[in-house]
């Protein structure tokens, strides 16, 4: 037989369909292929009882004829999504043991589309972070290497994107605050989707920046994305911010034709010291659609350069208010102290970790008395000169192209002592949460040290349907087949 | 503005004591602000809670409509701007019974705007308040501190239980205006329904910022008493805290701008925390939800059916009912009182139906500790005697031995008035014959007190107490008086 580890989301769903292996044997394959992959430290909790009890349902559904959606296939949820009965903890300290007794909407979607769980992946504390080095489990290893070194699989859906990078599961849960789903997928070869802002239920998923969270997939392909999202998007009238709108089939919109698709492209994206092969690659990427019939044009997002500072004002000042619950009191990990205020002291301080307080203080600063209009309102008015960036350039073209990140994947501790530089990272993806727009990044090509490189596209607010497209048209041109060499299995 | 005749002194002359009231209206919601858990008083402690009022972990808040309708009602009794576009904010602060870390309130763009209160003072004159603002908030949960030797228990029942908080004006100047103000607003919530106004289980709690200055004078520092909740104690607290005030500025001292609290049992205020103590909110929009709108015809639906208040009601007993504005004042304080009284004045003469509601009825029931509510004389049962009343059925005086009858029996027993005047023999004598004989009985075994009478006509009177005394109060007491001038020839 061949290695189930090694296909696809639709393959393998066709492969069950056609009977050619059981949601058993398919579980199964990832669940031995998880055990030995401690290497990467990918998996913080991994459910092999529970992913094998719901295979066994998926064969006793196949074979029923009642065959879902996601019906047998084994994925990975990221340690912010809420698992009913199942360790959550945002891979923090402060949540201690803490065993939600309720399911995300996200992932309750997935299993009612017959998905199967395999455990719970790495990722930065509160999923703050680009490198997925703040968790409290220890930092994730891309599954890629630069020779010998250890690199980032990016942050901070770092387990998601190696665990599919390194077929630790079909396909992986992430959340995407400002880039968290699509830098992570551009340093591991693989497909990271972000939707729109209220395209899928924020209810149980553990809170970064409520204004920005969005919950999306990182897969295989580009079909694999559209797959995933067709499950995980829905309206929830649990999260009011989620928004009430059909969630098309959107597999059925990947028909490989964009002709005469407008294809904007952002001269502001061209940043000072952007290596050159990203710079080649963006170009290659132009061509590439140009090819498949797009019109190119140069657009302008002239407030790009005030994005990063706008978004680390917002986000900060949001988590400093959504972290405020984790106190002790109630459920997670408490410290004893001498009073109250004590005991939230010592209990923070120990259940923090660097960054987590550090965006915790930037936050509590820029929404104090006297220093709010300066940070957060300026920062507010940023966000909306930045929406209408957006809505200016979608007058003349369909879709953005970009690169994804400034760089490839960076030596595990490069940045950890300069914040500022790990900020970077996310230069390309923030404007697209501060808009609330769905943003895709598809592996394009590997630069000179053999590392996968992805592009960004970035579309109009519900228009999923024609980002998947054009992202399809891309994946295709670009052909990328390379997978990391296995060093990590035990 | 009227000459303010409620200053204080003091040993350097004449004070006036300037206050507004932040009040806090518990929403009458069987769901809290944003959850689904119920609200009702004195359950179990944390039987109460869903995830989201104990804040746990990618829980959000759902707006509860049911309350955003009370607000926009409250804010149209109170003749308020109702904005159609507001914001919920959070209000950081780190408190054990606050599980989020902040409470969900509205700082800059509250849904209800100005707003007026007419309020009535002792002298029969009428002032209006001004109401800043009402917005919706969230009300925390309850520290139990006397359960552990060392430790505190938090009860969550109350946490997210929705809250309209409602600022007035700095415009009363004493402690009876500001009960006043409690309480014509607590009957303005009780008439629409939208809080039960029960200041003892604490749905409706006030915050009196107090200040004092020379008349005339820019406004003094103000200390705000927090959580006051009984109409009596607000008026303690006021007296005490401006006493206090005086006393200080009159030592030398000068006021600090304090948060205090109001002790009971000892009628004083406390020191809680200064200005510099206080919380720096770091007040911004809740970015887990949206603004909150509505249309106008959201507004215009609420208006249709909103009930008569109690301004409008006091003016209709006035006009239709010939009421005094005293009493009808004392009727309307409660909409039940109200609609007792309507009931019973159906058909009848409604002074006098008044005067038996407010002198008996209110007397029996405050007497017996009772709510109208569950009043053993029913309002049919009130008019039905005052009818019997005016058609001479029975005496005055018969009537309160009636009333007291069916008080004593109560509901259960239900007799009717005519039943009771019958089985009693209450029945008022009209017969004239009857009457005169009785007269005649009474002069025949006096003669000398006749013979007095014929000097002092003023004696007359005496007879008339013995043939009523002689009837068992039965007698017409005109019908008496008529025929005793008569047979003494005094007419």
């Amino acid at each position: 037989m061949t290695d189930l580890t090694q296909l696809n989301l639709a393959d393998a769903r066709d492969g069950l369909a056609k009977k050619k292996f059981s949601a058993v044997e398919l579980t199964q394959a990832h669940i031995d292929r998880v055990s030995a992959s401690s290497a990467l430290n990918a998996y913080v909790l991994e459910t092999p009882e529970k992913a094998l009890a719901m295979a066994a349902e998926s064969d006793a559904k196949i074979a029923a004829g009642e065959t879902r959606p996601l019906e047998g296939l084994p994925i990975g949820v990221k340690d912010l999504f809420c698992t009913k009965g199942v360790r959550t903890t945002a891979c923090s300290n402060i949540l201690g043991d803490f065993t939600p007794p309720y399911e995300s909407t996200v992932t309750q979607n997935l299993w009612n589309d017959g998905a199967v769980m395999l455990g719970k992946l790495n990722n930065d504390e509160f999923a703050m972070g680009s490198s997925n080095e703040t968790s409290r489990f220890g930092p994730v290893v891309n599954p890629w290497k630069a020779g010998d070194t250890a690199l980032v699989p990016g942050g901070s859906s770092g387990g998601s994107s190696a665990a599919v990078a390194a077929r630790l599961g079909i396909a992986a849960t992430a959340t995407d605050t400002g880039g968290s789903i699509r830098q992570p997928a551009a340093f591991t070869g693989t497909v990271g989707l972000k939707p729109t802002y209220g395209r899928c239920s924020r209810w149980g998923i553990v809170a970064f920046a409520s204004s920005l969270d969005q919950a999306g997939p990182i897969t295989h392909t580009v079909r694999d994305a559209a797959m995933m999202l067709s499950s995980m998007a829905s309206f929830d009238k649990r999260d009011t911010t989620s928004v009430e709108r059909d969630v098309p089939n959107y597999e059925a919109a990947l028909t490989g034709d964009i002709k005469g698709l407008r294809v904007g492209i952002p001269q502001e994206y061209r940043v000072d010291n952007m290596p050159a092969e990203i710079e080649k690659l963006w170009q290659q990427g132009i061509e590439w659609l140009k090819a498949a019939g797009a019109e190119i044009v140069d657009v302008s997002l002239p407030h790009t350069r005030y994005a990063l500072p706008a978004y680390y004002i917002i986000a900060p000042a949001e988590a400093s208010s959504n972290l405020a619950r984790y106190d002790g009191v109630r459920y997670g990990a408490r410290q004893q102290g001498t009073d109250i205020d004590d005991m939230y002291a010592q209990t923070r301080a120990a259940g923090f970790g660097d960054e987590v307080k550090r965006r915790v203080m930037i936050g509590t600063y820029a929404l104090s008395a006297g220093y709010y209009d300066a940070y957060y309102v300026k920062a507010l008015q940023v966000r909306r000169l930045i929406a209408e960036d957006f809505t200016k350039a979608y007058e003349k073209c369909d879709v953005l192209l970009t690169p994804t990140t400034p760089s490839a994947a960076f030596e595990i501790g490069k940045n950890v002592e300069d914040p500022l530089e790990m900020y970077l990272n996310d230069v390309f993806t923030v404007t697209v949460n501060l808009a609330g727009l769905p943003g895709i990044s598809v592996p394009a090509g590997l630069d000179g040290d053999g590392l996968p490189l992805g592009l960004q596209l970035i579309g109009q607010a519900f228009g999923e349907e024609t980002l998947l497209r054009t992202a399809g048209v891309l994946e295709q041109a670009a052909g990328f087949d390379v997978q990391p060499q296995d060093w990590w299995s035990a | 503005m009227a000459e303010n005749k409620n200053l204080i002194s003091g040993a350097t002359g004449d004070w006036e004591i300037v206050l507004g009231l932040e009040v806090h209206a518990q929403v009458a919601s069987k769901a809290k602000l944003f959850s689904g858990a119920a609200t009702e008083f004195g359950a179990e402690p944390n039987s109460q809670v869903s995830l989201v009022d104990a804040a746990m972990p990618g829980m959000l808040p759902v707006i509860n409509w049911f309350c955003v309708e009370q607000a926009v009602r409250t804010g149209l009794g109170l003749k308020a701007q109702i904005n159609n576009h507001s914001v919920f904010d959070r209000k950081n602060y780190f408190y054990p019974d606050l599980p989020q870390g902040y409470q969900i309130s509205q700082f800059q763009q509250p849904i209800v705007g100005e707003g007026a209160i007419e309020i009535d003072l002792a002298d029969g004159a009428v002032k209006e308040i001004g109401i800043e603002r009402l917005h919706l908030e969230q009300d925390a949960g309850k520290s139990l501190h006397d359960q552990h030797p060392n430790m505190s228990f938090v009860d969550l029942n109350r946490s997210g239980v929705a809250l309209m908080e409602i600022v007035s004006n700095p415009d009363m100047r004493s402690a009876a205006e500001a009960q006043a103000y409690v309480k014509k607003l607590r009957a303005i919530l009780r008439y629409l329904g939208t809080c039960d106004g029960n200041m003892e289980q604490g749905s409706l709690r006030a915050d009196v910022n107090v200040s004092v200055r020379k008349p005339g004078d820019e406004l003094g520092t103000r200390c705000e008493i927090k959580n006051v909740n009984s109409i009596r104690f607000i008026g303690q607290a006021i007296e005490y805290e401006a006493r206090r005030q005086v006393d200080l500025i009159e030592d030398g001292g000068t006021v600090e701008q304090q948060t205090r609290l109001f002790d009971p049992k000892t009628g004083e205020t406390r020191a809680m925390r200064s200005k510099e103590e206080a919380h720096d909110y770091r007040y911004f929009p809740d970015p887990d939800l949206l603004p909150l709108e509505f249309s106008q015809e959201f507004v215009d639906e609420i208006a249709k059916d909103l009930p008569e208040l109690p301004d409008e009601k006091k003016a209709r007993f006035i006009n239709d009912y010939g009421l005094t504005p005293y009493d009808a004042g004392v009727l309307v304080g409660e909409a039940e009182n109200a609609a007792f009284f309507e009931a019973a004045a159906e058909g009848q003469d409604a002074k006098a139906v008044a005067n038996m509601v407010i002198g008996s009825v209110f007397a029996g029931l405050n007497k017996a500790d009772l709510d109208i509510a569950d009043s053993p004389v029913s309002a049919a049962q009130v008019g039905q005697l005052v009818g019997l009343i005016a058609d001479d059925t029975v005496s005055g005086r018969s009537a309160k031995e009636v009333f007291e009858l069916m008080f004593e029996d109560g509901p259960d027993q239900g007799k009717n008035p005519a039943v009771i005047i019958e089985e009693k023999g209450l029945k008022q004598v009209t017969d004239t014959a009857a009457i005169e004989a009785a007269v005649d009985e009474v002069i025949d075994a006096n003669p000398d007190k006749v013979a007095q009478a014929k000097e002092r006509p003023k004696m007359a009177g005496w007879f008339v107490g013995q043939v009523m005394q002689a009837t068992g109060g039965k007698a017409n007491p005109q019908a008496v008086n008529k025929l005793v001038m008569l047979k003494l020839g005094l007419e």
